[in-house]
This record gives structure tokens, sequence and C-alpha cells, in this order.
């Protein structure tokens, strides 16, 4: 029977890991990623986790090792944030071209400069196009059971991918929350061992990551790209494999008390939690709004975010990232694309809000939700607003 | 079997590995070359030196002991005519 225990989220990553039997952890502490790191290591030294700990000198080398772990076959974990991953970003690449199925914590941090330790979505957005497949969770035990989902998706010999599995900084990693933690013996009917198709073996050798000229490379790039897209019927599979073995189905697109609504928000991360709360008070006083919660981020959930949010008149997006110049955050532009060539479709107003971590009260939240179905009457000038920015 | 240049997406191994170790011997990087190495023999002392500075190991010795050189890997760098203490290597423009 699972347990029910308060601990940090941080920790939770951890005890997923440790119920995953990784066999390499390699990474490298950054705020507020630390106790992750730090958990797994007291974990492997304490013998309660028999994985090898490689302690690296930076996240580049951190995935490095990772790249070369997953290759001969073990089922490989690291964590990161921020800065971290940007440092790591040319090897993420590599990871997800060759197929290698890591598994990766990000706790999502804002980006330097100026120095901010504090969470939101720089560090994810600039890594949006490596490859990887990519969950946002809401809380703590979505994160705990995407971390237990992200080793089955990544290691299914269909799609044989990096997956990262977001958190919010601070905001969800240093949470204490009650997590629902599963006996070893129904995690390892849920997760098998680890079956890498062509690991690297002496008897058997093979060129890993050889390099491709111009007639080849188009291929390559057509077959990661189908390979990533077709991944979301495995992720959906898994998906109600895990709900049917603990009861917690996950979707890649979460409507809350979205039927009927004229008004949507859409949120993505740990916010969607405090969102829910603005939607509440909202429908006590008779508004017709609902929360859309974007959980699956690559590969991008179309058809879902159509179905979802086909019979709204207006959907407002808010973004913990932006793009400088460009057209407001990358959630909303994409989203907006989605719709473009749809019949019926709503108004996308787009918000960026929840910078460096700034909170968005549930005040904060119907504020946002006032203004843009303002905004969504009047106009606006602008392509998207910052909320909660001192003019 | 399909050529390399005719090979579709689906043909693709995962990770784009290669199976076959060593088929990087079947690359032409002669097809680089703008200037090929032309050995004069009467000046050539057998020393060996352009075989140790060959960076593509395109070099090779006959059973008489002079050098010849591999067109089929050699990319032109020049670097065994520059170090040839017999001036005895130039470097002749491609046609």
């Amino acid at each position: 029977m699972a347990k029910r225990v308060g601990m940090e989220v941080t920790a939770a990553i951890g005890e997923a890991v440790k119920l995953a039997n990784a066999d390499v952890v390699a990474a490298y502490p950054i705020t507020p990623q630390s106790h992750i790191a730090e958990h797994l290591a007291e974990l492997v030294a304490d013998g309660e986790l028999d994985a090898v700990y490689i302690p690296v000198e930076s996240e580049h080398s951190a995935m490095s090792a990772c790249l070369g772990a997953a290759a001969v076959g073990a089922r490989t974990f690291t964590a990161t944030a921020g800065q971290g991953l940007e440092l790591m970003h040319e090897v993420l690449y590599v990871a997800s071209a060759m197929r290698l199925p890591i598994v990766m914590a990000v706790a999502n941090r804002a980006l330097s400069a100026p120095l901010s330790i504090w969470g939101d979505h720089s560090d994810v957005m600039a890594i949006r196009d490596t490859g990887w497949i990519q969950i946002f969770a809401a809380n703590g035990q979505e994160t705990f059971d995407n971390v237990l989902c992200a080793f089955r998706i990544a290691e299914d010999q269909k799609v044989l991918l990096p997956v990262m599995v977001h958190l919010d900084g601070f905001h969800l990693t240093h949470m204490i929350e009650p997590i629902y933690i599963p006996e070893q013996s129904e995690v390892d009917k849920f997760l098998p061992p680890n079956q890498y198709p062509l690991p690297l073996d002496p008897d058997r050798p093979i060129t890993m990551g050889a390099f491709a000229p111009p007639y080849i490379y188009t291929e390559v790039k057509k077959a990661q790209q189908v390979n990533l897209t077709t991944a979301k019927e495995v992720i959906l599979r898994c998906w109600k494999e895990f709900g049917d073995c603990f009861g917690r189905y996950y979707s890649p697109v979460e409507s809350y008390r979205g039927d009927k609504a004229r008004v949507l928000l859409l949120t993505m991360g740990s916010f969607s939690e405090t969102a829910m709360n603005a939607i509440d008070s909202l429908r006590d006083e008779s508004k017709e709004v609902g929360l859309i919660k974007l959980r699956l981020w690559r590969p991008f959930p179309f058809a879902e975010i159509r179905q979802a949010v086909s019979d709204a008149e207006v959907l407002i997006v808010l973004d913990r990232a932006i793009s400088f110049g460009g057209p407001g955050g990358p959630v909303c532009s994409e989203v907006r694309s989605a719709l473009y060539k749809e019949d019926k479709k709503p108004r996308v107003i787009g918000f960026v809000g929840g910078l460096g971590g700034r909170d968005i009260s549930p005040d904060g939240f119907k504020e946002i939700i006032n203004r843009g179905i303002k905004i969504s009457q009047t106009g606006s000038e602008q392509e998207f607003e910052m909320f909660g920015v001192r003019e | 079997m399909k050529l390399e240049d005719e090979l579709t997406w689906k043909d693709v191994e995962i990770g784009s590995i290669v199976t076959e170790p060593g088929n990087a011997s079947q690359y032409q990087t002669g097809g680089w070359r703008t200037e090929r190495p032309i050995i004069d023999l009467d000046k050539c002392n057998k020393c060996g030196l352009c075989y140790l500075f060959c960076p593509d190991a395109a070099i090779e010795q006959n059973n008489d002991g002079y050098f010849k050189v591999d067109l089929f890997y050699c990319k032109g760098c020049g670097i065994c005519a520059t170090e040839c203490p017999k001036q005895a290597i130039t470097m002749v423009e491609e046609e």
C-alpha cells in the first residue's frame, strides 16, 4: 500500500529516482535544484540507491556523463536549473538526436542578468527546441508521478528520447507536501527494466554521434521530428496505465471548470494551482470562467488544445517567460499559432508575469482574467501585456 | 542495398548510429582537393617525412621504398610539400 508522506518536493524526486532504481546519477548542484542533487547523493552514499553517483564539475559535464551512461544502457537521471540548463544547452541536442533515454528534473529558474535564483520559465523556453519530451508538473504529487512516468516513456522502444520534468523553482521545489509514495513492488510492476536496443558494446561495435554530410542530415532531422511527435501516443498510454496502477490519471491538457466557460485562462506549471482558486472565486460570482492547464509542452498537444478551447470566446494565456522583441510569451504564441487555422476559435490574449520569482496571487489572477476580458472587448495596441509591472 | 544518398528518413538507424564500424574509409575526402601533390622521384631520398606528416595517412610506401599519394583520401593540404627536405613534392592545381 502506498504511504502518504510529508516531504519537500525535491526529496520526493529523489524517492522517485530511488524507486525507479536508477543506475547512474550525474548532477551538479544549483539553486533551486540543489536539494535534488543532495538528496540523491545521500541515498547513494547511504546505500539506499544502488547507483553510480558522478559528482561532475559543471552541468555541461553532467549531461555529457549522462550521454555516456545512457549509451551503455544504464537508467540515467540528472537535474538542473536556470543557468545550469543553459550550460547544458549544446549537449541537450546530442541526447535527443542520439535517442538516449535520460530523465532530468528541471527546477525552473530565471536567467541572468540581473542574477536571479528565483523561478520562472526563461530557462525552459531557451531550450525549447532541443528535442526533449517536456512535461510540466503543477504540484508535488504530479512531480513524483511524472518522474516515474518519465523513465517509462523515455525507455519505451518506440520513443527512446530524453524527458524533462519541469517544476517551478521554489514555488514547487521547496514546498513540503503530502505525497503518496508507492511500494517498490508496485513501481516494479509499472516500470520494466531499461532495455536499450543498441548499447555501446565491444562485442557489437557501433559508432554513435558520427557526422552527417548534407546528403543525410535532413533525413535524420525528419526522423527525429516524427519520432518526437509520435511519442505522444506512448505518453498517453503511459499516463493511462499509470492511472490504472496508482489511481491518478494525467493528460496533456487538463481543464478545470472549463465546461461551458466563455472565458478560459491557460497556465503551465505550479501557478495553475493558484489560478484554480481565482477560478473558484469568479465562479462564485457567477462568471463563466475556467482554467486550462498545459502539462505536455513537447510534443505540443495540438489536438487537445484545440478541443479544450474550441467553445470559449476568450482565451487568456499567462507566460512566465518573455520573448524579447517578439510576439509575447512563447506559450501564448504557440497556442495562438495552433488555433490560427481553426474556424471556431477564441480570441487569444497574452500576458507575461511571474518573472524571476514574482508571485501572482489568486486576486492577481482575477485581475488578469478581468483585464483579459476587457482587452478582448476594446482591443489593445500591444502584442501582450506584462502583469504586475510598476509603470 | 541503398547508397547513402538514397536513404530516406525511414531508413535512418535509431539515433543515426553507424552499425558498420570503420566505414569512414568509404568517405572520399579526396573530393575536397584543389591541389594535388606530385612527387619528383629524381629528388626523393625516401626519408619518409611526407608519410609521417600526412594528417590523413594518405601517403604510403611502395616496395621500391619510394612514396605514393592515395588520391582517394588526399585533401591536398600541402603539408607533405612543405615538409619535404628535398623539395621533391610540388602542389599542382587540379583542373
